[in-house]
């Protein structure tokens, strides 16, 4: 078996064991995608890239810039990728710098994550306190409630700042020397930084991680003018409220910014090229969404129209929003609005990064990347020692799902083989109520069982039948499971409802470890909390056939 | 994992991933495949299915298909709240939608019809004739149209739009012609539920657009006030000739004939209505009336006082009933009558209006059965959409006193500091039975009406 041959040659301090099924199952590791890898590609490539791998990591542990390097790891990108990364390199012993060229935390702390969910903590309260209707079913009497915007945005703000030294301080005090400046990768283990378009200091490293992420993509026609008509990054310093503004884009982010909007008195409409809202939900969430989110909302909305042209307001005319049918291409209306803010999605910031000089080139800005996040060339073969994580590659545009990328990578990088499992990071939305999923929607759930040739099944339970949700009055709310009837594996869950994105995690704990639904069947939940949505789901699921066993080690 | 792309790079949405399951199966309108007609007509009804076995009554959310969509059995066709969750409920039969007897956001109990599927096109017609029959209905448009249209009525139904993409991508009016109207999203939606052409409203807000409130002043300036619809314009009266009475105004002249017989006495009340004006105002859109509000308001102050619910049959003995029977009269073409509001005191606001919608429409078509008319036990009259100050009814036989209500005029009052201001107040004046009804008992239920008036909090219950 080429890597237990491997493990004799390195004899390194970190000695990758014989299979056992523990270690099948860390960080969601798939124990089929690594026995299908190990087998259908060259066993001697295999085999030699972890030799190297392995004996880089041998002689380099631990030792500060051994072997000539002046660091173990660079890390070019402070965000939530990078430092995730760097915290757990530096936990290995690996000698870490780590090269920012904006500010520490990049879009998650900054931009992204953090100010968005202070805004919508203040937009969930306002909400409750202005539903007279909740209220007073609680026996409740609020005589007026109101907002002061500067003090909203000073709330994020601060937020923002306190997490960013935060985040500063914790890698300061473990000893990663953060470096000012924007990198570029010159040479094979080789990095230069400084200044844009100065790029004066010099620094050699074994592994290269890139962890630059992304920035709002801006279509085309769009005219950006940072007051009335922007992105996000503009949106979250909250510099005004308008009456109506138009949201192009009914993605999270979209569907995010018009819970907040609509709380703090806006109205909103929605621009959507595709013929569904959020059509990147499982359709029937997306449909219950839309009956809870939008429509008693002051929410309207144009589907399968793009917006073609758009002007920011000047001299008193509002901003002019020109749709164009989708497929048609002709023009269908125009909008007047107050103000516009596009959420069309984000495009990798992968520019100036010196990928030409390792024959690297970027497909619609995205880096390739395999399943253990090396960079892949023109040619299509792994480039050694440089690694990409994170919204730069696009394989799951997540804060978590960056930092998750960035352990594996250290992971792999020390000695031990690791494949992420995206499958079982979970996602959320946090409107109110909240959305969040983990795995396959059903649609995908069913074309995959039509591909491979088996049975899913689907069960649902509402909130409405759980008692905390009801003594909140949020009864509101829907929990999905798409399972095999004959394995007991959980192939997606969905949950919309009061604090779906805290409930999500067990679900996602089964999915990262192999969990089959009747091994959780029988665990017991406290009563009453919103979790027991999840213990109905469980106990709902009828697996009927023979279960394989999925813990079984890969056979040699 | 796709997916979960999709989330954030819209950048390459895969359409067909998309396209799979198409809004959940919601799309009945896509045409089937060609059905021969079949020569024996069939109406079908659907039926408001018990989706648990405590369920009595059911909530529709949306209805998936809209009138005249072809269905195929297996459908699914309306979207179902029960008190555990919301189902799908599908269609037995293929057929054609003909008719929605209950639109989305109301409720019908478990067994009741609520749509009416017609086997071929031709039948659509017949049903939907059928259903402006059937007492249910509430929006029954005429067979020429091809959509489910609101019914323009002052009792201002508010049924949610359906949830089907296509059809509400373009909400506003405006792409047809050269003619736009831009108006807030909010404005849109109350334009929609309270029945308003936003043609024909001036905005107010930035560049003229038409904001909600703009909406909402064109909603109310047509008659508020008042309860009973107004009357059917009467034709004219041919002078100068001797008309015989029609069945109906015989029975009218015959009952107020035989009031003569019973000694009744008034007693008059001034109530300030604010309060109740701005409660009107916040649960309008919900298809709360002003009848049903006063109707409420009545039964609630007859419970604690049971005698002035009470009649005298006989000359000898009071005869207290067991229920509060509110009666109101309405004024229909040719004539009057008295439709029933049963039990008003034990059911909510909004049920109240909603049978009060269904009775007035059976009165419009002269389909009331006798016991939701003649089974008052209380009567209520208004003539404050006329402008009247006060009036005085005459007691029908058989029941123990009539209310008439007065239109609420802004007054202005001297105030217990000492100060002068302005309320809107309405005068009401009851008419009892003197063998039955004393003037302190009354008294103190006026008094009991004009707090629960004053203070309305309760009659949303």
């Amino acid at each position: 078996m080429s890597l237990s041959t491997a493990a004799v040659v390195a004899g390194g301090a970190v000695r990758p064991d014989a299979i056992r099924p523990a270690d099948l199952r860390f960080c969601g590791l798939r124990r089929e995608a690594l026995g299908i890898r190990l087998l259908s590609a060259s066993p001697q490539a295999a085999a030699a890239a972890k030799r190297k791998v392995l004996a880089a990591a041998a002689t380099g542990n631990g030792a500060a810039g051994s072997a000539g390097f002046d660091y173990d790891l660079v890390i070019i990108g402070a965000g939530v990728g990078g430092h995730g990364a760097a915290l757990h390199a530096v936990e290995k012993g690996l000698k870490t710098a780590i090269i920012e060229g904006d500010v520490v935390g990049g879009t998650c702390v900054n931009r992204g994550c953090v100010p968005s969910k202070a805004l919508l903590a203040v937009s969930g309260r306002m909400r409750e306190l202005q539903d007279e209707h909740h209220m007073k079913s609680l026996g409740l009497q609020v005589s007026s409630s109101g907002y002061d915007r500067q003090s909203v945005a000073d709330h994020a703000n601060n937020l923002a700042s306190k997490i960013r030294s935060n985040l500063t301080n914790s890698m300061k005090s473990l000893g990663v020397d953060i470096l000012t400046g924007f990198g570029t990768v010159v040479g094979k283990q080789k990095v230069r930084y400084g200044k844009v378009g100065f790029p004066d200091n010099e620094i050699t490293a074994r592994n290269i991680i890139i962890a630059t992420g992304s920035v709002p993509f801006v279509p085309k026609g769009i005219e950006i003018d940072g007051k009335t008509v922007f992105t996000s990054d503009h949106a979250l310093k909250l510099e005004s409220v308008p009456d109506w503004i138009a949201i192009v884009g009914s993605g999270y982010i979209g569907l995010e910014f018009s819970d907040v909007y609509t709380a703090l008195g806006s109205e909103v409409t929605f621009v959507e090229a595709l013929d569904q809202l959020m059509p990147g939900f499982d359709p029937e969430i997306a449909k219950l969404a839309q009956r809870i989110l939008i429509n008693p909302r002051k929410i309207d909305y144009h589907t399968g129209v793009f917006a073609s042209k758009i002007t920011p307001a000047k001299n008193g005319k509002p901003v002019l929003i020109e749709l164009i049918d989708a497929k048609t291409k002709e023009h269908k209306e125009t909008l007047e609005v107050d103000a516009a803010l596009i959420a069309t999605g984000r495009a990798p910031f992968t520019k100036g990064l010196g990928l030409e000089n390792m024959n690297v080139v970027t497909q619609r800005g995205f880096i390739p990347v395999d399943e253990r996040m090396q960079v892949m060339d023109a040619d299509g073969n792994a480039v050694p020692n440089l690694y990409c994580i994170g919204d730069a590659n696009g394989k799951l545009m997540l804060a978590h799902a960056a930092s998750a990328q960035g352990i594996s990578v250290v992971e792999q990088i020390s000695g031990k083989d690791n494949i992420l499992n995206h499958l079982s990071i979970p996602a959320a939305c946090f409107t109110h109520p909240e959305i969040s999923m983990v795995g396959l929607t059903e649609p995908q759930a069913r074309e995959q069982a039509d591909q491979e040739g088996f049975e899913i099944s689907v069960v649902k339970t509402s909130f409405k039948a759980n008692t905390k949700a009801l003594a909140e009055n949020e009864g509101d709310g829907i929990a999905k499971m798409i399972y095999r009837p004959d394995t007991g594996e959980i192939l997606g869950v969905h949950i919309l409802g009061l604090h779906a994105a805290d409930l999500i995690h067990e679900a996602s704990n089964a999915i990262a470890l192999g969990t089959r639904v009747q091994d959780i069947k029988l665990v017991v939940h406290a009563h009453p909390t919103l979790s027991e949505v999840l213990d109905e789901l469980f106990k709902a699921a009828k697996v009927t056939g023979i279960p394989q066993a999925v813990s079984e080690p890969v056979a040699a | 994992m796709a997916g979960l792309l999709h989330l954030h790079s819209t950048l390459l949405p895969s359409a067909s991933l998309l396209r799979q399951r198409g809004g959940g199966g919601a799309q009945a309108a896509a045409p089937r495949r060609r059905r021969a007609c079949r020569v024996e007509a069939k109406i079908r009804e659907i039926f408001m299915p018990a989706l648990s076995s405590t369920m009595t009554e059911g909530k529709i959310v949306a209805w998936n298909a809209a009138e005249g969509d072809r269905l195929s059995k297996g459908d699914p066709v309306v979207v179902v709240e029960s008190d555990k969750a919301d189902m799908d409920v599908e269609t037995f039969h293929d057929g054609f939608l003909a008719a929605v007897l209950v639109p989305a956001g109301e409720s019908a109990p478990v067994g009741s019809a609520i749509a009416l599927l017609a086997e071929s096109e031709e039948e659509i017609p017949l049903a939907r004739s059928q259903a402006a029959n059937l007492s249910s209905s509430s929006a029954a448009p005429p067979p020429a149209t091809q959509e489910t249209v609101p019914e323009e009525s002052s009792l201002a139904p508010p049924p949610p739009p359906p949830p089907a993409p296509v059809a509400a991508s373009a909400p506003s009016p405006a792409t047809q012609g050269g003619a736009r109207v831009v108006a807030s999203p909010y404005a849109k939606k109350l334009a929609k539920e309270l029945s308003v052409d936003l043609f024909s409203v001036t905005g107010s807000g930035p560049g003229g657009r038409v904001v909600a409130k703009d909406v909402e002043a064109a909603a109310a300036s047509p008659t508020k006030a008042a309860a009973a619809p107004v009357a059917a314009a009467r034709p004219d009266v041919p002078l100068g000739s001797t008309v015989p009475f029609t069945t109906m105004q015989g029975a009218v002249s015959k009952n107020m004939v035989e009031s003569l017989a019973v000694p009744t006495f008034r007693v008059g009340y001034t109530i300030t209505t604010d309060a109740l004006d701005q409660l009107y105002k916040k649960i309008k859109s919900k298809g709360v009336t002003m009848t049903a509000l006063l109707a409420k308001a009545t039964a609630m102050a007859l419970v604690q006082h049971p005698v002035v619910n009470s009649s005298c049959r006989d000359g000898q003995s009071f005869t207290y009933n067991s229920s509060i029977n509110i009666a109101v009269a309405v004024a229909i073409d040719g004539g009057l009558i008295t439709p029933v509001l049963q039990d008003a005191d034990k059911l909510d606001i909004y049920t109240l209006s909603r049978k009060w919608k269904e009775l007035v429409e059976k009165a419009r078509a002269k389909q009331l059965q006798p016991q939701e008319y003649n089974s008052g036990t209380f009567t209520l009259s208004n003539l404050g959409m006329f402008g009247v100050d006060r009036f005085d009814a005459i007691l029908p036989p058989g029941t123990g006193a009539i209310m008439a209500v007065g239109s609420s005029q802004p007054t202005v009052v001297g105030t217990k500091d000492g100060r002068i201001g302005m309320k809107n107040q309405m005068q009401v004046n009851v008419t009892a039975d003197h063998r039955v009804i004393y003037g302190s008992d009354l008294a103190a239920f006026l008094q009991t009406l004009s707090k629960i008036i004053e203070d309305p909090k309760d009659l949303t219950f």
